[in-house]
This record gives structure tokens, C-alpha cells and sequence, in this order.
């Protein structure tokens, strides 16, 4: 019970939790959620049991689907999802890496044809030892998961 | 009849098969050996620089003109409405695939032809999309390399030059890569092979070798590949030092295995002297007329299905 009143309670929408410490202000920038006009509460620094610190986003009135979900992993690979509904968790999953990503990201390279055409940026995740990659559909061209976090 | 390739596009090495690339170097040779002036009688095929580049430009209209077909297009599309009143691809594309059979492309921006690829109702061939991809290039050194070698298979082929930026390098690595060939890589530090190949290559379990001189493998080689190092890369002095180890002289070959080859995709600079030319190694002015018939083979096998696996 302590737990949940760490960051108020919501009546509709979802709660992305168990995001790591530092990565919540990413996850607001690069899913533009500030632009959506609905409330958003954030927590930054929350203690938490096995990893310290972490960071929560609630988002009212917006459900996130799987596919939505899934884009976070890049970013926070143990957050859980909770969808709530009158104040109660209804649905509650883990992220999983998304095969693909699309219309998300812009692509690093910027001579890569996807920047001015009319159509989505989309790039293939690529598990490369511990680390993700992802290539450009369009130039073929791999990148490191951080070089998406440090963009602005 | 079945040949996997028809109506298919050509955009990037990666994408085929080791059956599809012998079934390219099997047309490749049908057609050299026996020419096909009427297969694309009737059909048109647009040949679009959107940047311009002479010499496939040329090797891909002739290469039309040979099988009968004919060629509308634009040289440098700089100078076209095209590139100046800001359409975009995607509209340009539609336009040209509503008027040709298939067309063939060169654009400066990396995923050109890929993005052309999916609006486009007939096949695109990519001819160099920035610094990505340039398939035409690799299959014709394909063709040059089973041509002069009788086969694909276990061969020892060395890269020397700019294998940092040189794209045809690095897809000609991975198509031999199917093939089971040993790779020897002589390049200067700062032009060395890229990680991601390397990777690829560590990953498959592929034998390659490092090396800092033509000298300590040329004995050893069926193909010797050459690049040109480009002198924009270097300060003068380092580029005098460097530029030694990595030119070949005539003088070189006198141990050489019977069977080597050396290609280049020219233009040459001065990364070969002209004494090897004579020499009956050179094989680089050959490989850049196979140009012409790797191309035949891929309009012949994406426009009809005359060719194919039986
Ligand atoms: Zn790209």
C-alpha cells in the first residue's frame, strides 16, 4: 500500500513502472507523451527493492497496446506495463524487444533517404551478445541502441 | 520454368541467396556466350541518375541496347525537374514505373533504391545508392571471378586499399562469403576493414587474415582485388609512405599461382603500374566488359523468364 501512494493514484490510463533511475525523462522526450495533453505524473529516483532506484510514468486516459509497450524495452528492458481502469490494475505485462521500430526514431545517418520522404523510419532489432543494435530498413546501416537515447 | 529472380528487384547483396547469385553468374556466361539482341524487344527500360555516373550509366544502356530493348532516362538528375522542384522520390518513382518495364537507378542518399523498391509497379535495379549498396558492381565481379576461376568455391581472395569506405569490397566479401573463400585484407590502419564485417565474418566462422603487404600473400592468391586508396584521405607524407605498400608492380608477380587473377573496378590511379597490364594476370579491363553482361543477365532474369533454375 505504501508503495503505490509513492506517486499518486490514477483513475484511467497506464503506469509504466520499474523503469531504470534516469531513462524516465527519455521515455516522456521520445514518445513526445507531453504532447498528448492528457496528465502525466512522473517519478524520478523512486526507491526500489532489487534496483535501488527507478524511475515510474503514470499517463492518464491514454492505454499503451503491446506494440507501444514493446518500443520501451529499448530503453527500460524490465519495465512492466499496468493498465488500469477505475483505479484497479486490469492488465499488467513486461516489456518484450520489438523485432521492429517503426516510425519511432529518426535515423541516425542523415543521408539515409527516410528523411525526406513521405514514410516511416523502420529499423530491425538485432541482439548482438549482451547488447541491442538496430539497422536501418533503408541504408542498411546499424547503430548502437545508445546513439537513439543521447538524441535529443 | 522457374526462376526466382523474375520481377524481382535488385537492391543489395545481403538479399540473395547462394542460388540466386549462381543462377546471375550462370546467365551472366549464357549470354556472353551466346548473345540475345531481341530478348527485351518492345520494352523500354528507364535508366534514372539522379547523380551522375558515367560509367555504369553506360554499362547499364548498352547493356539494354544489346538485348534489344530500348532506354529513356536522365544522366544527372541534378539537372532535371526532377531533382530541382522538389518532388520526391516517392512520386518520381510512380511517374517512371508507369512509363518503362524496369528501370535501373543511381542516387546520392543510402536507401534510395530500397524506398524506390517498394512504390514502384515494375523491377528497380539498384546502380549505387550513396555509400550503401552498388550489387551490380559485386555480381559482375562475380561473374569475372567464376569466369577466370571455373568456380566460386574455396577460393583465396585478397582485398588491398581503401577497404574502409569502399563499398563493392565490402559486398563482394560477403557474396564470396557464401562460398566458403579465405579472405586476406591489406589495407593501412586507417582504412581497414569495418567491425560489422569483420563480426559477420567471425560470426560465420569465416578464415580471414590481416596483413600489411601485397608482397607477404601475392604468392598464395587465385584473386588479388585492388582499390584505389583515395590520396583526399591522407596528408602528403603519409600518403607517399602508405601508397608503397600498397601498389602493385609487375616485379611482384613472378612467383605467383598460375590461376591468380587481379581485378580492379576502376578507375585505376596509380595503384597499379601499367607493367602488369601486359602481364597475363591482368584481368581488369575484361572485368569491367563483364559489366555489361552481369547487367544483361540481371534485365534478362528480373524482365523475363527465359532463364532459371531448371
Ligand atoms: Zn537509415
Amino acid at each position: 500500500m505504501k508503495k503505490k501512494l509513492q506517486v499518486e493514484a490514477i483513475a484511467h490510463g497506464t503506469v509504466i513502472d520499474h523503469v531504470p533511475a534516469g531513462q524516465g525523462i527519455k521515455i516522456l522526450k521520445f514518445f513526445q507523451l507531453s504532447a498528448a495533453q492528457e496528465r502525466i505524473t512522473v517519478g524520478l529516483n523512486l526507491p526500489s527493492g532489487e534496483q535501488q532506484q527507478k524511475d515510474l510514468i503514470k499517463v492518464e486516459n491514454t492505454v499503451f497496446d503491446e506494440n507501444q509497450a514493446n518500443q520501451l524495452a529499448l530503453f527500460a528492458p524490465n519495465a512492466t506495463i499496468n493498465l488500469i481502469e477505475d483505479f484497479e490494475v486490469v492488465r499488467k505485462f513486461h516489456v518484450s524487444t520489438p523485432e521492429q521500430v517503426k516510425g519511432v526514431f529518426a535515423c541516425p545517418n542523415s543521408n539515409c533517404i527516410s528523411h525526406n520522404e513521405p514514410i516511416d523510419s523502420n529499423f530491425y532489432v538485432r541482439h548482438q551478445q549482451q547488447d541491442i543494435k538496430l539497422k536501418c530498413h533503408y541504408c542498411e546501416k546499424t547503430f548502437d541502441r545508445g546513439l537513439f537515447s543521447e538524441l535529443d | 520454368m522457374n526462376n526466382p529472380l523474375y520481377q524481382k528487384h535488385i537492391i543489395s547483396i545481403p538479399d540473395f541467396s547462394r542460388q540466386e547469385l549462381e543462377l546471375i553468374v550462370d546467365t551472366a556466361q549464357s549470354i556472353k556466350q551466346q548473345p540475345r539482341p531481341e530478348l527485351l524487344k518492345n520494352k523500354v527500360v528507364a535508366s534514372c541518375f539522379f547523380e551522375a555516373s558515367t560509367r555504369t550509366r553506360l554499362s547499364f544502356e548498352t547493356a539494354v541496347q544489346r538485348l534489344g530493348g530500348s532506354v529513356i532516362g536522365f544522366a544527372d538528375g541534378g539537372n532535371t525537374s526532377l531533382g530541382k522542384k522538389g518532388e520526391t522520390l516517392v512520386d518520381s518513382v510512380k511517374v517512371i514505373s508507369s512509363y518503362s518495364d524496369a528501370f535501373f537507378m543511381r542516387h546520392p542518399q543510402e536507401g534510395a533504391a530500397r524506398l524506390a523498391s517498394e512504390f514502384s509497379s515494375v523491377p528497380v535495379i539498384n546502380g549505387g545508392d550513396g555509400s550503401n549498396q552498388h550489387p551490380t558492381q559485386t555480381l559482375l565481379d562475380l561473374f569475372t571471378i567464376y569466369e577466370t576461376q571455373g568456380s566460386l568455391e574455396g577460393l583465396k581472395v585478397a582485398f588491398v586499399g581503401d577497404l574502409k569506405y569502399g563499398r563493392t569490397v565490402h559486398s563482394l566479401t560477403q557474396a564470396l562469403s557464401l562460398f566458403g573463400c579465405e579472405f586476406y585484407f591489406i589495407a593501412p590502419k586507417a582504412l581497414a576493414m569495418p567491425d560489422y564485417i569483420i563480426e559477420e565474418l567471425n560470426a560465420r566462422e569465416i578464415k580471414y587474415n590481416l596483413h600489411d603487404s601485397i608482397e607477404e600473400v601475392v604468392d598464395e592468391l587465385d584473386i588479388l582485388y585492388m582499390t584505389r586508396v583515395q590520396k583526399e584521405r591522407f596528408d602528403e607524407t603519409e600518403y607517399q609512405h602508405m601508397k608503397s605498400s600498397f601498389i602493385l608492380r609487375a616485379d611482384m608477380l613472378k612467383q605467383v599461382k598460375e590461376n591468380l587473377k587481379i581485378l580492379h573496378p576502376l578507375p585505376r590511379v596509380d595503384e597499379i603500374t601499367t607493367d602488369v597490364d601486359t602481364t597475363p594476370y591482368a584481368y581488369y579491363f575484361e572485368q569491367a566488359e563483364n559489366g555489361v553482361y552481369a547487367r544483361q543477365a540481371l534485365l534478362a532474369l528480373v524482365m523475363t523468364n527465359e532463364f532459371g533454375a531448371q
